[in-house]
Order: structure tokens, then sequence, then C-alpha cells
């Protein structure tokens, strides 16, 4: 691979900024739960199914706040209420919707008995998560590892019982990763939808049941192609960590997962996310799930060179709340995109530059390249033809995993011809160009290592001044993305709560422990 | 060489006038084989092409087969008959826009805008309503003369009308990005239907915008104008401007 000029010191030094910013939110973790961890712990411990519309793991959660009770943890009442009931976790769910028992009116059972039944569930649950990650890493072994670049698809027809159709033609012509994309309306859902989907419009929503009939399909798929397939899709929103933790049942490979998009893209509130996604990337670590994170949305709308360093910082952050979380560096499928504007001289240096730093900086992170969107006019030829040149830097710079460019992109979500074509389109480039990228030496005082430099000592300033004025104050004064984004601002505020003296949460517990965290 | 071209009977052109040559792709549920072919072939036929001409064609998997075919059209168009709603006012930075608006209507004018029903998607939106705009050209709340109020993703339309009603705006701007089974007509009917039904039609700018929309579709469906891909802070802020000293006449 090509090799950038870049001094060690330079890249520490970005690193222990983002770790400063990073800290000084521990108070936090600590010290805050929020209603979709508890909902999670719920699930965790076997709760699922809905009433109507309202899924069990809400009915509980909702009454615990109703009841300024949930600061101990909703796992303490319902363990209790097992104890003294003699009913099941479910049980005591679905006697909450029907007969509106009072979980916090029982005698209490006693701390060791509650313990004991807790331990119990999560024990059972976390068994099942292990043998899942057990039989990915098998089931990869067996057929050999994954692609890199990985050739990772889309499917976002709305009905899963479609996608699944789409998605196993793409596995025949080459996928190694399949995204189902989620229904837009999704995230700011204060709940998970039970059940398939059907009839959604720009994806189907994540649930329990779409990740099983996904995984079964792909599961089928691969075997048929001798690959292990890998099953997208996105804990974000307001429920980030329920969403992981049925992905890690189901056995989802790939989360995206960012620390600050909630905040920053849909609105969410600061506190909130960042308690659910550090949760959420612990479950993910503890289930052997990538995470992926979304630093090309920076680009969508600031221009690509300008705002190039705020790519390069948001990793760095993300990188950090990872680590906090345990995910290791083989497990962080940070961002970067193509989206440099064509019609720019030596657009394709930046780029090159811009590739080989996030490369330089995570060389042993499965690194997400995203492609062209921005300049994706509608002509689909001169798209197809930008596809190709975002696929060669990739294969040239060694990115993890590649997401595969629709010709079609800005018109419609993508048929089957154009997933078809785009495989073509990375097969040919990957292939052509293999080996290229090891022929060459950079100049070291070239356009792209002066460019690369450049980025990386922008980021640093930025990162310091952030680090200096607390991450919450600079997201308030627009630091990030031109947003501007308040404390006490944004949806889901309401599902914060400080932790009591006495709060419990077993799943955190074991996970941490066994994480080495 | 020079030919003639007739307005009246236009037909697509390949290399020679009038030829009527196409270029068609497209995936069928057919065997990628002579029988699969037969019937893109015999497809094409039926929609009424002519010297069909099949030059590719590739198993794309699960009994899918994607096609690429040239054909010859007989049927011709007729220029001089068809009338295009466009929108024909001028476009102005956003210092004559501000000045415009001071001669001709003499107040803030107030926009509400919004990502409507299930779209989450307010890239739209924030490039046409937001202080930084998009592509060198700033959005609507650094203009002087707007006040805007940009109420983000996924709003309900009755929240945007009760704001629309609350600050008694004088233009409706909605963004609408997914177009999946056409859910951008469903919500953009909604929300025309309620207004109208609520009084607040009459008297108010009615805009949407997306890269699915049309001025001409925004007109069938009762708003006051459409804007597509390729659209900017200051078309929108221009066409306001001169729509408004249009009212205040």
């Amino acid at each position: 691979m090509i090799q950038l000029s870049i001094d060690a010191r330079k890249c520490d030094e970005a690193r222990s900024h983002a770790k400063n910013i990073v800290d000084s939110l521990k108070w936090l973790i600590s010290d805050y739960t929020s209603a979709t961890i508890e909902r999670t712990v719920l699930r965790f411990l076997g709760i699922d199914g809905a009433v109507g519309e309202t899924p069990i793991p809400n009915i509980i959660v909702d009454h615990l706040i109703s009841k300024q009770a949930i600061n101990r943890g909703a796992a303490y009442w319902v363990a209790n209420a097992m104890a003294r009931l003699d009913i099941s976790a479910q049980e005591v769910g679905e006697r909450l919707a029907s007969d509106k028992i009072d979980l916090t009116s029982l005698q209490s059972a006693g701390d060791e008995k509650i313990r004991a039944i807790l331990d119990k569930l999560t024990d059972k649950k976390l068994a099942k998560i292990r043998k899942q990650r057990e039989f990915r890493e098998h089931t990869l072994r067996k057929y050999g590892g994954r692609n890199r670049p990985a050739l990772y698809l889309i499917v976002a027809s709305g009905n899963i019982y479609d996608d699944v159709v789409q998605a196993r033609a793409a596995v025949s012509e080459g996928a190694d990763i399949i995204a189902v994309i989620r229904s837009t309306a999704q995230s700011l859902l204060d709940y998970v939808p039970y059940g398939a989907t059907t009839v959604g419009f720009g994806g189907t929503f994540a649930t329990q049941e779409n990740f099983r009939i996904m995984r079964e399909a792909l599961d089928e798929a691969g075997a048929k192609v001798g690959k292990y397939i890998f099953l997208t899709n996105y804990a974000s929103g307001l429920c980030m960590p329920e969403i992981s933790a049925m992905g890690a049942i189901e056995r989802l490979d790939i989360m995206l997962n960012d620390a600050m998009y909630g905040i920053l893209f849909r609105d969410i509130n600061m506190k909130r996310t960042l308690l659910d996604q550090y949760f959420s990337r612990m479950i993910n670590a503890y289930a052997g799930i990538e995470i992926q994170t979304g630093e090309d949305n920076y680009l969508t709308t600031s221009d690509a060179i300008d705002k190039a360093y705020t790519v390069t910082a948001s990793q760095l952050i993300n990188e950090q709340f990872a680590i906090l979380s345990g995910v290791e560096h083989d497990k962080m499928g940070l961002g970067h995109a193509f989206e440099i504007n064509p019609n720019i001289e030596d657009s394709l240096s930046y780029e090159l530059a811009h590739a080989l730093l996030t490369k330089a900086l995570f060389p042993n992170c499965p690194t997400k390249y995203m492609p062209p969107t921005k300049f994706a006019t509608g002509n689909i030829f001169k798209t197809y033809l930008l596809n190709a040149m975002f696929n060669f830097i990739s294969q040239i710079t060694d990115q993890g995993v590649q997401l595969l460019g629709m010709m079609t992109e800005a018109i419609h979500t993508p048929y089957l011809a154009d997933r078809a074509l785009a495989i073509e389109n990375a097969e040919y480039v990957f292939n052509a160009a293999r080996n290229f990228g090891g022929e060459f030496e950079l100049k070291k005082d070239g356009f792209i290592n002066k460019r690369a430099n450049q980025v990386l000592e922008e980021a640093i300033n930025f990162l310091e001044r952030v680090s200096h004025k607390g991450l919450f104050t600079a997201m308030q004064e627009g630091e990030f993305a031109d947003i501007k984004r308040s404390e006490n601002g944004g949806k889901g505020l309401g599902g914060v709560f400080k932790k009591s003296e006495d709060y419990y949460n077993p799943v955190m517990e074991k996970m941490k422990l066994e994480l080495g965290i | 060489m020079t030919f003639k071209i007739d307005p009246t009977h236009i037909k697509p052109y390949g290399d020679t006038l009038n030829d009527g040559r196409m270029q068609l792709s497209f995936s069928m549920a057919v065997p990628a084989d002579e029988q699969g072919k037969e019937a893109a072939r015999l497809l094409l036929k039926k929609i009424g092409f002519d010297n069909i001409d099949l030059c590719y064609y590739k198993d794309i998997g699960e009994g899918f087969t994607h096609f690429v075919a040239y054909a010859s059209t007989k049927v011709s168009i007729d220029l001089t008959s068809i009338h295009v709603k466009t929108i024909d006012t001028p476009v102005m930075s956003m210092e004559e826009t501000d000045k415009y608006i001071a001669e001709h209507v003499g107040r803030e004018i107030i926009v509400v805008g919004a990502c409507i029903e299930s779209d989450a998607h307010t890239v739209g939106i924030d490039a046409i309503m937001n202080m930084k705009g998009y592509n060198h050209r700033y959005g609507l709340e650094r203009y002087k003369y707007f006040e805007a109020i940009n109420m983000g993703a996924q709003v309900p339309v009755e929240s945007l009308l009760a704001k629309v009603r609350e600050v008694d705006a004088d233009v409706v701007l909605v963004s609408q990005i997914v177009t999946q089974r056409n859910i951008h007509i469903k919500n953009l009917t909604k929300l025309i239907e309620l207004a109208e039904s609520e009084g607040l039609r009459d008297g108010r700018v009615f805009i949407c915008g997306g890269p699915r929309i049309s001025h001409e579709l925004a007109i069938e469906l009762g708003y006051d104008a459409g804007f597509g891909a390729g659209s900017y802070s200051t078309d929108v802020a221009s066409f306001i401007a001169f729509q408004m000293a249009e009212k205040e006449k």
C-alpha cells in the first residue's frame, strides 16, 4: 500500500485531545441511565412482545418512570415482582399491561434473591449471544475470512420479503455485506416496533423479526457461494442499545453506531445519545458486532475539502468513545467519504490524500468508505465513472469496507441491475489494481503528503479547541457541521435519569467485567 | 451536410435524422438464455419498438436477467404543441433580494419550513433555510428580510399548520426527499388539503421542493411553486420576493 509521511507524534497529539474530550464526559456515563438502556436490560431478561403498538419493555419502563422508581434500574423491580408473584419476567410485563399491578408497591424479596434471579436470566441471554459470536467466528474461519475491501450493498425496498430476494441476488453476484436500510421514520421513535415490515417508506423498521428473516436468508445464500455474509442494520436514534441487543441475539454483524450522529443530524438530546451509545457499543463489543460511524454526513452539506478535518476529528472522537465501551480496533468501522466536487482540478489527489490519512491513523480498523452522492446528478453514466474512481482509490489505499456507489444514486433506491452493475464495476477495478498501490512511493514533499498533513494539523487544532471548551459547549456553539445543539434541548431528554445509590444493571456489570473495562 | 428538423415531428436521433434510436436497460425474471432473450425482444416489440438490437444480457442471480438494448421508435412528438409551466422570475443574489423586499414589501417575510410526515431527510430544507446554506449560497436565515423558522424533520402536517397559524406565516416551505411508492405525493396532498380546510391556504405562498419535484407537479398539487434538483436558496428566495411583492400591490 502507498504510505504517507506522517509524524507519529502528530497522530498521538490528535488522539490525546480526543481522549480528553471523551474522558471529561465520564460523569455522565457513571451517574445516569436512560429509558432505552432500561428497556434493553428488560430485553436481556427475556421480555419481548407488544400490546397493540406498545412493546412490553416500554410498558414496564413507562410504569416505573411514572412511579419515579426508574432510578434504581428496571431489573430490580421486575426481578422483585418475579420473586413475590412467582411468575416469569415476561409474565410480569403481561400482568402489568392487563391488570395494572404496581411493581413498586410489592414488598421486597431481598437483595440476595433478586440478584440470583437476575444472574440466572442474564447469564442465559449472554450465553446465547456468545454462542452467536462463536458461530460467526467459526463460519468465517471455515470460509477463509472476508474480502478486503469488502463489497457492501444495500437493500431498501421497504418490504423485508422483497429485501430478501434482492439481498440473495446481490450475494450471488458477489456481495460480502448486506445492509438493510431502515425506514427514515424510525430514528425518532422511542420504542422498537414489533414484527415484520411489509410496507415501509425508504426502508424497513429495525425489528427483531426483520433481523431474523434476513439472517436466515443470508446464511442460506452465503452457504451457496461459500462465504459468510455480513448483515448490517442501524443502532441509531432513540433506541440504540435496544437495537444492538436485538442484533446481538439475532447475529447481526455490523451496526451503524455513531457516537454523535443522532445529536447533530436528528436533533436528539446530547446526554441521551452519549449515554445510549455507550451501552449500545458495549453490547456490540460483547457480541463481536463491528460498528460503523457516520463521518460521511459531515460532507453531505459542507465542502469536502474545507471541512475534511471534521471527518478526521470525528473519527478520533468516535474511536475514543468506542474504546470506552470495550470495542476493539478490528471492530471499528470508522467512516469517511469520496465527496469532493469532481470538477475541481486534482480532485483525485485530494481524495487519495484523505483516504490515506484515514488509513494511516487507523491501520487496524475496517474503515468504511462511502461513495459519491453529492455530485451524483442523475447522469447515470457519469456517476458510474465516479464510482470507478472511488473504487480505485479504495483498492490502492486498502480500505476495509466499500459501500458500493449506485449509478442511480439521487434517482431511486437501487434496482436489481443497479446493484449487479455496481459489483461488476468494483470487481473489475479491484482486480485490475490489486497490487497497484504497492508499486508507488509518494513524493515526501509532494501535494498528497502536504495535503494529508494539513488536514491532520487542522484536525488537531479543532480537537484542541473542543477539548478546551468541552464537547457540550462546542456543540452548543455549532463547532460540528455548523449545527448548534443545546445541552438540554433536542428529543429524548425526558428519558434521561440520574441513577440512585442502589441502581443495578446486571447486564452492564457482567459485560464490563468480561470485556475488562 | 445540412438537414431540416421538423419541430412538429421530432424523433430520437442516434446518428441519422429521425432514426428513432433509443438506449434501453432493464431486468426481468427470465432465464439468461435464448428463451429469455426472446422474451426481452418480444417485450420491446410489444411496446412498439422496431429494429431491436439486444446487445447484452447477463444473469444477475435469483432467476433474473439484465438486458441492454438499442431499438427504434416509430413515435414522434410535436414540439410546438408543448407548453410547460416554469418559474420565470429572475434569480437575484441575497443582497438584491433583501433590497427588493425592502422596496416592494417593506417588512420581514415570515417563512415556516419543514420536512413533513415520515420523511427524516433534512438535507434539502436545511440547504435552503439554514444560515450556512449550500454551495456558497446562504440560506434564508441569513437574509435580513426573512424570518425563517425551520421545524426540521418528520413534522406532522398538523404541527406545521399550527405553527403557520401561530406566527401568521407568509410562506410555507416543505421538503420531500423520500419518494418510494409516491409517498411524497400523498404527504404534499395531505398538507394542501388540510391547509384549505383550515382556511390557511388563501393569502399564503406554498412552496414544495425535493429531487423528484418539478414546478409542473407542484402546480398540479395546488402549490404556488416547486423546486427540483439543482435549486438553490437564491432561486427560492427570489421567487418568494417577487410573489410577495405581487401580493402587496
